[in-house]
C-alpha cells in the first residue's frame, strides 16, 4: 500500500468562518497505480493534491492522516513536510506554463534547487538529460531561459523536473487544462510512461475531465463537495456509475461518434453546496434526482463490489 | 542587440539634438534683457557710454546677429567646449561656473540615491513577510516618504545644526578655509555635507524600501515561488529568486533617479546653503543668466540620457526576457 489516506480534513480559513474543502477524506492507492480525481470546479479536488505536498496559506490541516511508505506524512507541518516534498512526493503543478524562474537558465534553476536539497546536479545530470530526451526535449534546453521554449516545451520541462528525484508519489494537477488536444494526449501517455519506467510508484492525476483520465487511470475517484462519493476502476466508472452524482456527470459528457441532432447534452441542474456550512446528511441530495427521506442522513459507503465503494443510500439495496 | 543599442543611440542623439535647441530657446523666450540688467548693475549714467557698453556686452555675448545666426553659433561653440560667459558671475566662463558646482552636487546626490536605493532594497525585501520589520520599520518609511521633504530639511538642520550643535547648517565649507587638498579642509567638507546627505538619503530611504516590499510579496506569490516551495527549496532559495525579480523594475527606478542627478537637489540645497547645481540653476533664474541656464541645462540634458542609456544596458544584462527579445530568440 503505497498511500493510505484516512479521514483527511483540510479547512480554508475565511473572515466568515472554515471552508470545508475537504471532509473526511479516505483512500487508498496501491503501489504502481494511478489515480484519476473528478469532480467539477469546487469540489476540493486540487485542496486534496495540495494538501498532500503543500498546504498554501489559507489552508488548515484540521484532522486525518495521510501514510505514505509505511511513514505519515505531517501535513500541517510545512517545515517537517520539506524532507518529503520532491523526493518522496512530487506535483506537476496547474500552472506549469509559469512555474519556472524566468531570469534563470533552466539548467541553473535545477542545479540550484538539487544542491538547496543536498543533491548533486552533476551525479544527477546524465539522468536529467536521459529523462529531457525521453520527452523530446534536447539537452540544449538546460541553456536557455524558460521564455525560450513553447508552453508545451515547458510543461516536459517541469513534468521531467519534478520527477527527477524518483518520488513515490506524484499529483499531476490540471496538468492537460492548458493544452491543445494533441499535447494532451502526448502529456496523459507520458504520465504513464513514467510510471511504467519507474519514475515514479504511483500517482493521484487531478482533472475535471473524465474522458482523459479514463485513458490513463486505472481507478478513477470521484468528488463531490469536499468528499469522495464513488471509487471504483476506471472501467466500471464510466460503464457502470452507481452514485447519481457520477451518472450525472458522464451524462454530461459527449460521445464522439454520436449525432446528437437537437438534443442537447444533459447538464446537471443547481450548484454545489457552499462548503462554509454543508448540509447535513448526502450533499447532493438537492440535486438528486433519487433523493428521498433518508438521504438527510449520512449515507454509508457501500462496497457494491471489490474495489467499488460508493457512498450513497440508493446503493445499499 | 548591436541593432538594438544603434537604434537606442539613433533616439538618444535625435533627443539631444532637440533638447539643445530647445535649451537655447527657452532663456530668449523668458522677460527680460540681461544685457539691460548688467548695464543697470553697473550704473551707468551716462547714456553715450551705456550705448558704448550695450554694444560692448551684446557682441560678448553674440546677441548682435541675427537669432538663425546665434542658434549656429551656439551649436559651433558647443563642440568646442564654449558655454558662453555668465552674466551672473562675469567674467567668468559658463563652463568653469558649472564645474565649479558640480562636484558638489555629485558627491551629494550620488551617494544618497545609490545608498538609499541599496539600503532601502535591503530592508523592503527583509519586511515582505516579516511580521515585525513591516508593522515595526516600514510605518516610519511611510511617514517619511509622506513628510513634506521642506520640513524634514529644516528639522533636520534645526536638530542637527542648532539644537545638537553637532554640524554646520549652511555652506558647503567653512568660510574660514580655503579650498585645498588637505585633510582638515577634507574633514570640513565632509563636515558640511553630512546633513544634507542625510536629509535626501532619509527621504528616498522609504519609498523604495516600500516599492521593494510590495514587489517581493508579489513576487513570493507567484508561481514559480510556489513551486520551489512544492519541491521543498529551503526559504533562501525561493527569497533570493523573488528578490532577483523584484529588482529589476527598482533598477529603472534608479535609472530615472539618476538621470536628474545633475539637475541637483535644489531645495537641499538652497535649504542647506550648499554651492551645487541646484543653488546656482536658482541664481541663473534670478540674474536672468542666459548662458549659465543654458549650461546647466544642458548638462541636465547630458545627465539623464547618459543614465538612462546606462539603464538600458543594465537592464538588458540583468533580464533575460529583454535581452532574447532583442535577439529574436524563439517563444
Amino acid at each position: 500500500m503505497a498511500l493510505e489516506v484516512e479521514g483527511l480534513k483540510v479547512h480554508y480559513r475565511t473572515v466568515k468562518g472554515d471552508v470545508r474543502a475537504l471532509d473526511g477524506v479516505s483512500f487508498s492507492l496501491e503501489d504502481g497505480e494511478i489515480v484519476g480525481l473528478a469532480g467539477e470546479s469546487g469540489c476540493g479536488k486540487t485542496t486534496l493534491g495540495k494538501s498532500l505536498i503543500r498546504l498554501d496559506g489559507r489552508m488548515r490541516h484540521m484532522g486525518g492522516t495521510a501514510v505514505l511508505d509505511g511513514t505519515e506524512l505531517p501535513i500541517g507541518d510545512d517545515r517537517a513536510m520539506n524532507a518529503h516534498r520532491w523526493k518522496e512526493v512530487s506535483i506537476i503543478p496547474q500552472y506549469s506554463m509559469s512555474a519556472l524562474n524566468p531570469t534563470r537558465k533552466i539548467g541553473k534553476m535545477t542545479a540550484e534547487l538539487l544542491r538547496s536539497r543536498g543533491k548533486s546536479y552533476r551525479e544527477l545530470k546524465d539522468e536529467l538529460v536521459r529523462r529531457l530526451e525521453l520527452v523530446g526535449l534536447s539537452e540544449k534546453v538546460l541553456d536557455n531561459y524558460p521564455i525560450e521554449l513553447s508552453g508545451g516545451m515547458k510543461q516536459r520541462v517541469v513534468m521531467v523536473l519534478s520527477t527527477l528525484l524518483d518520488p513515490s508519489l506524484l499529483i499531476a494537477d490540471e496538468v492537460t487544462s492548458a493544452l491543445d488536444v494533441t499535447n494532451q494526449k502526448a502529456v496523459a501517455e507520458t504520465l504513464v510512461r513514467f510510471r511504467d519506467m519507474g519514475f515514479v510508484k504511483s500517482m493521484i492525476v487531478v482533472t475535471h475531465d473524465l474522458s482523459l483520465v479514463y485513458q490513463i487511470a486505472d481507478t478513477i475517484m470521484v468528488m463531490y463537495a469536499g468528499q469522495i462519493v464513488e471509487k471504483a476502476s476506471a472501467e466500471t466508472i464510466i460503464k457502470s456509475p452507481k452514485h447519481p452524482y457520477t451518472k450525472a456527470l458522464i451524462g454530461a459528457l459527449p460521445e464522439v461518434g454520436l449525432e446528437y441532432g437537437d438534443e442537447r447534452l444533459k447538464s446537471i441542474p443547481g450548484k454545489p453546496p457552499h462548503l462554509l456550512n454543508p448540509p447535513t446528511g448526502c450533499r447532493f441530495r438537492d440535486r438528486c434526482p433519487l433523493a428521498s427521506e433518508e438521504c438527510e442522513t449520512e449515507p454509508p459507503k457501500v462496497a457494491v463490489e471489490a474495489g467499488h465503494e460508493v457512498s450513497c443510500w440508493k446503493a445499499v439495496d | 542587440m548591436g541593432r538594438y543599442f544603434r537604434r537606442k543611440l539613433l533616439i538618444y542623439g535625435l533627443t539631444f539634438i532637440i533638447a539643445v535647441s530647445i535649451n537655447f530657446a527657452v532663456p530668449r523666450l523668458m522677460p527680460g534683457d540681461p544685457v539691460a540688467r548688467m548695464l543697470t548693475r553697473n550704473s551707468v549714467a551716462n547714456l553715450e557710454s551705456s550705448e558704448a557698453m550695450r554694444g560692448y556686452f551684446n557682441d560678448l555675448f553674440g546677441l548682435d546677429v541675427p537669432l538663425w545666426k546665434q542658434y549656429l553659433n551656439y551649436w559651433a561653440a558647443l563642440f568646442q567646449g564654449d558655454l558662453g560667459v555668465s552674466v551672473f558671475a562675469f567674467p567668468a566662463p559658463v563652463s568653469s561656473v558649472v564645474a565649479d558646482a558640480l562636484p558638489y552636487t555629485l558627491a551629494l546626490l550620488l551617494p544618497s540615491i545609490l545608498l538609499s536605493w541599496v539600503v532601502g532594497n535591503a530592508l523592503g525585501a527583509m519586511a515582505a513577510r516579516n511580521k515585525l520589520l513591516d508593522n515595526g520599520a516600514l510605518p516610519i518609511g511611510y511617514v517619511l516618504t509622506a513628510v513634506p521633504y521642506m520640513w524634514l530639511a529644516i528639522l533636520l538642520a534645526w536638530v542637527g545644526g542648532i539644537l545638537l550643535g553637532w554640524f554646520p547648517v549652511a555652506g558647503g565649507y567653512s568660510f574660514a578655509l580655503t579650498p585645498a587638498f588637505t585633510w582638515t579642509f577634507i574633514a570640513d567638507l565632509f563636515h558640511h555635507w553630512f546633513l544634507p546627505f542625510l536629509s535626501l538619503f532619509v527621504v528616498a530611504l522609504g519609498g523604495w524600501a516600500i516599492g521593494m516590499r510590495n514587489l517581493v510579496i508579489y513576487e513570493l506569490e507567484s508561481d514559480y515561488s510556489n513551486y520551489l516551495q512544492a519541491l521543498g527549496a529551503p526559504n533562501r532559495l525561493v527569497r533570493r529568486y523573488a528578490f532577483r525579480n523584484a529588482v529589476l523594475p527598482q533598477i529603472t527606478g534608479l535609472a530615472l533617479q539618476l538621470g536628474v542627478v545633475v539637475g541637483g537637489a535644489l531645495v537641499t540645497e538652497v535649504v542647506f546653503a550648499y554651492p551645487g547645481l541646484g543653488s546656482l540653476l536658482l541664481n541663473a533664474i534670478n540674474n536672468q543668466d542666459f548662458f549659465l541656464l543654458q549650461g546647466i541645462l544642458l548638462f541636465i540634458v547630458i545627465g539623464v540620457l547618459v543614465f538612462n542609456f546606462l539603464a538600458d544596458v543594465v537592464y538588458v544584462l540583468v533580464d533575460p526576457r529583454t535581452r532574447l527579445g532583442l535577439e529574436g530568440g524563439q517563444s
